[in-house]
């Protein structure tokens, strides 16, 4: 047993941490501290900075661009990218319709996608949620009705994180309304924004931030060549994404950063007592517990690599546990931080309570904490 | 990186498990529980011969040269079997004495352990030093070419089966280290079975006869080194009662029926479960630290500050798996029929044995402002 980074990993992590503090914008590096807003401009800016160096997409096979990295290398750049607090890479690209089309699309699609994805020419968002179907996915309802060599869809999306960013769209929908079971029926169809008959509507979150969209669809007409794998397989389709989402939700390289963060804001803050509040005991306890939680998360999360990398087998259903315990680490250190700050100062406790407010999302995108749960119980305990 | 047993620890942990689950299971446990020594002769010869009682001792004392890691699958199975023989007292006795003592108290000691002929304890606490470590009245003082020891200690694990006794005591010049005969005069054990079944005693010395182990007044940073030592390796035992509370809890869901389902089928059940999974791996991976940590280590502080950090999260952790371990057995849980409350009572003692989390949490903030 041995946790610590090997010599090559070690220098490995050197190599990516010099680059990207030379690399990383000022002016994004400020934003991404502040917890402020950024348009598609300032994210598109890091995802072509880290293209042209060849490092946007590194799980992907090394003829679309990717890096040929092991997973133990790939989490430690995923962790560097968080601590050094770059923008956030959209996932719904680079980490969702990418590798769906690797698996799934044809080679026409890869080569007319793929490209676009990798280099940031193509912004790309996620049609999965509905009104009436949050984590009862599998229970949608937008249409997509076949028309010769096109599709007609209606319907409707909602929790669309950046749709009104994007050029593109991919949906779940269904093709077929007969079928016995909810999960068979559904397609996955790829949706040019910019169609006739797509309205996008801004859902403004209570922190005041336009993050969230809802997506109308009335008879927006898809040539059939967009559709992803077998018509009436998008379940299949979609549960192989679901499992990629999960990984990468542990966040521990951006809550590190935080949480170095938090101890300096607290060091800086004075407590009742006239003395600093990072050495009142009752914070003190609750900010030692979360470090302590976020070192035992650090931990289970490579211990799973290094099975992952000896077995060479795709995380298990375990891995729901990193998304259940990273988020609720993310929460609590931006709970502290507004605890931490003094009242007396309106502006800087707002701005605090709003990343707070912001943050509670994070329980619930991605498959819900208790979906988590339920996953591990299915899968793992067999309940 | 690698968080795998190497084959010899696989080895030995299987073996363990093996004998273990065949030689003390919870009936045999139950019978040498009651029984008026409270440990089994017979499991502790077996153990010494399979090497477990040298693990953690060189090799020129007739030991392995093993580390914590080297002991974790070992502690892991005495959790899950409940293993109450004095097993950890014993190896703290050793290694305190393999670290302070000089070669000649090494020779007189440790090969005797090492074979299963000497079983040690480490008489510490005292009544009102909670988990201080600094904090001992016991006196010693010069008595012709030896010492003698005058004062009190309390719940010594192991104290009455222990030949030898490691005892803490001031001198002038601070806090030092003795080893006591069990047999000698001015020492009296007063035996007692604790919560979790284990004996231990509290020792009333007399101008009891010793002989100084270490550095007069320098016994603190050995002692703090054990005893993090000794944490590493209850942490580990945590992790094997955590996962045994898992496993029957997860088999009670499974086949206790209520409403005409498995209670398993039940939501508000089934999250209660995966939480208890959950935080049964986050404890071992706090136990990969820790044993990892208490063989490599920088210097003291890197090394009290991962044990700290463990200790905490074992600690709530256990109070965790074995407070839903009875809940999700309902009634059942609450008897004496069934291991998973005995393996409640182990976790219990697991999270405050060398500090709870509150002593290390503050051990912790004390470590990073210093």
């Amino acid at each position: 047993m041995d946790l610590n980074y090997s010599q090559d990993e070690s220098a490995f992590r050197d190599e990516v941490r010099g680059w990207l503090n030379a690399n990383l914008p000022k002016d994004l590096r400020e934003k991404v501290a502040n917890y402020q807003e950024l348009g598609r401009e300032e994210l598109l800016r890091w995802h072509k900075i880290l293209a042209k160096k060849g490092w946007v997409a590194p799980a992907w096979p090394k003829e679309f661009g990717g890096t040929g990295w092991n997973v133990v290398q790939r989490y430690i750049f995923e962790e560097e990218l968080g601590y050094v607090g770059s923008p956030p890479l959209i996932p719904f690209g680079l980490a969702m319709c990418g590798p769906v089309l690797l698996r799934f699309g044809t080679a026409a699609q890869k080569e007319r996608f793929l490209p676009r994805i990798y280099n940031g020419d193509d912004f790309w968002c996620q049609g999965y949620s509905e009104p009436g179907s949050g984590s009862d996915l599998a229970s949608l309802k937008t249409k997509a009705e076949r028309n010769g060599d096109h599709y007609i869809v209606n319907g409707q999306k909602t929790w669309t994180t950046l749709g009104h960013c994007a050029d593109w769209i991919f949906c779940l929908v269904r093709t077929d309304s007969n079928m016995s079971k909810k999960q068979e029926g559904i397609s996955f169809l790829l949706i040019d924004m910019k169609t006739p008959g797509i309205t996008v509507r801004p859902l403004i979150l209570m922190d005041g931030g336009h993050e969230v969209n809802e997506v109308f669809f009335d008879d927006v007409k898809v040539p059939a060549e967009n559709l992803v794998f077998e018509e009436g397989k998008g379940w299949t389709v979609a549960k192989y994404l679901l499992g990629h989402e999960r990984m990468g939700t542990g966040r521990i390289g951006a809550s590190k950063r935080e949480l170095a963060k938090l101890k300096a804001f607290a060091a800086a803050q004075t407590g009742d007592d006239g003395r600093p509040l990072s050495e009142d005991p009752r914070f003190r306890d609750k900010l030692t517990r979360l470090e302590v939680e976020l070192m035992a998360l650090e931990i289970t999360n490579l211990r799973f690599l290094d099975q992952m990398r000896r077995s060479n087998q795709p995380p298990g259903a375990d891995v729901s546990m990193l998304k259940i315990k990273g988020t609720v680490i993310q929460q609590t250190l931006s709970e502290l931080m507004m605890q931490a700050v003094d009242p007396g100062g309106n502006g800087s406790f707002t701005g605090l309570a709003k990343r707070y407010c912001n943050m509670r999302k994070t329980t619930i995108y991605a498959g819900s904490n208790e979906i988590q749960r339920n996953i591990i119980s299915k899968m793992t305990l067999g309940l | 990186m690698n968080f795998d047993y190497n084959e010899e620890q696989q080895l030995l942990a299987d073996s363990v498990r093996r004998f273990l689950a065949k030689d003390y299971g919870f009936e045999e446990r139950k019978k040498i529980v009651a029984s008026k020594q409270g440990w089994s002769d017979k499991v502790w010869a077996t153990m010494a011969e399979m090497g477990l009682t040298g693990l953690p001792f060189s090799t020129e004392h007739g030991g392995f040269g093993g580390g914590a890691v080297d002991l974790m699958g070992v502690m892991e199975a005495a959790g899950e079997a409940l293993l109450v023989e004095p097993y950890l007292a014993t190896l703290m006795g050793g290694r305190l004495v393999a670290r302070a003592g000089s070669e000649a108290q090494k020779k007189a000691v440790l090969p005797g352990v090492v074979e299963g002929k000497t079983k040690l304890a480490f008489a510490h606490a005292e009544k009102g030093a909670r988990y201080n470590l600094a904090r001992v009245a016991a006196k010693a003082k010069k008595a012709g070419s030896g010492w003698e020891i005058t004062g009190e200690k309390v719940v010594v694990p192991g104290a009455p089966a222990a030949n030898k006794l490691v005892v803490s005591a001031q001198t002038e010049k601070g806090l030092s280290l003795f080893l006591v005969d069990s047999s000698g005069k001015g020492l009296k054990v007063k035996p007692y079975l604790t919560l979790d079944e284990q004996r231990a005693g509290d020792i009333s010395l007399s101008s009891a006869t010793a002989e100084l182990i270490g550095k007069e007044g320098e016994a603190l940073a050995v002692i703090e080194e054990v005893v993090d030592f000794a944490t590493a390796l209850v942490c580990a035992e945590a992790v094997g009662a955590m996962k045994f509370a898992c496993d029957t809890t997860l088999e009670y869901l499974k086949t206790r029926k209520q409403f005409g389902a498995p209670i398993g089928t039940f939501q508000a059940l089934q999250h209660r479960m995966v939480d208890m999974v959950v935080a049964c791996e986050q404890a071992r991976s706090m136990a990969c630290l820790a044993c990892s940590k208490s063989d490599t280590h920088a210097d003291a502080r890197d090394r009290a500050r991962a044990m700290s950090a463990a200790k905490i999260k074992i600690a709530d952790n256990c109070r965790h798996v074995s407070q839903e371990s009875i809940q999700l057995h309902g009634g059942m849980g609450m008897t004496e029929e069934l291991k998973v409350s005995h393996t409640f009572r182990r976790l219990t003692m697991i999270a405050q044995q060398f500090g709870d989390a509150e002593h290390h949490l503050a051990r912790f903030a004390a470590l990073d402002k210093a």
